[in-house]
């Protein structure tokens, strides 16, 4: 199962590492929001990380929202557990929450598959882009294009020309 | 010498992994060198093999790599870093090449 371009994306309520509580639903006024599934201790999210933060920052005044969910079995991989995620927070500048998936039900209502997978929602919540941030993660010049290419679309109301590409990652480590 | 590449299903690195070895072997003048790729299938592997993550790159059964004592073993992505900072799912290629040179050194010296 997973998400289909122009589709609806699935409401969740999750907290983040502060305890607060984060929907994809009811936040009118928001003219697109990224869900990107992310962890701490795969390689490949990590080495985008820092592109996705740039983008949540950047594109934060364009009133845009960024969501880091982690549903990685923290049971099986301790570097992915709650406390870990807190302690990342608090040692690193991060502009976005970071989501607290434990029972995995957000990662496979989406479908999402690896880390990072990330999926572009427009202001009425249907998906518009699915994928990776961009095509080479050992490049920081890419700077996370295809997810910018997929905001710019979403707040100009244009066609996007590349609404899927594979994601390219960590597989999701689900629960046994 | 022998080179072993450790590798896990879950990871897309592999291919990259085993390309990069063999162009460092290259480098080097060492194309003749048979590169071994092991599979680690299960948490039993893994364990059996110390293993800490895919690509773990063995050469003379040694790690390129030396894992730190409280990396966890199982069914993972490797962490490694370039020399310039940034995080890879592969070593970096000076490492790998470093490496390889001082084996093969150490192969010559004791032949």
């Amino acid at each position: 199962m997973s998400l289909s371009i122009g589709q609806v994306a699935p409401d969740f309520a999750l907290l983040d590492t502060e305890g607060r509580k984060w929907s994809v639903a009811g936040y009118d006024g928001a003219p697109a929001t990224v869900v990107v599934f992310t962890c701490n201790h795969c390689p490949y999210a990590l080495a985008w990380h820092d592109r996705i933060v740039d983008v949540a920052r950047e594109y934060a005044a364009r009133g845009v929202r960024v969501l880091a969910v982690n549903s990685n079995d923290a049971d099986r991989y301790p570097r992915d557990s709650l406390d870990a995620m807190k302690d990342r927070v608090a040692n690193e500048d991060w502009p976005m929450p970071y989501l607290y998936d434990s029972t995995q039900e957000v990662a496979r209502e989406y479908g999402a598959k690896v880390t990072p997978d990330v999926f572009v929602l427009d202001a009425e919540d249907r998906l518009r882009y699915r994928g990776a941030p961009d095509a080479d993660y050992d490049n920081p010049g890419e700077r996370a294009e295809w997810l910018r290419e997929a905001l710019d679309a979403v707040l100009s109301g244009s066609i996007l020309e590349r609404p899927e590409t594979k994601p390219v990652g960590c597989s999701i480590k689900w629960k046994a | 010498m022998n080179v072993e590449l450790l590798w896990w299903e879950g990871c897309p690195s592999t291919e990259r992994a085993l390309a990069a070895v063999r162009e460092a072997l290259a480098d080097l003048g060492l194309e003749d060198v048979d590169v071994r790729a092991r599979e680690i299938r299960s948490d039993g592997d893994a364990r059996d093999a110390g293993f800490v993550g895919s690509p773990t790159i063995l050469i003379d059964g040694v790690d390129l790599v030396p894992a730190a004592t409280d990396e966890q073993i199982g069914l993972s992505c490797r962490v490694y870093r370039r020399r310039d900072g940034r995080v890879s799912p592969i070593p970096d290629p000076d490492d790998l090449r470093e490496a390889l040179r001082v084996a093969a050194e150490r192969t010559e010296v004791t032949r």
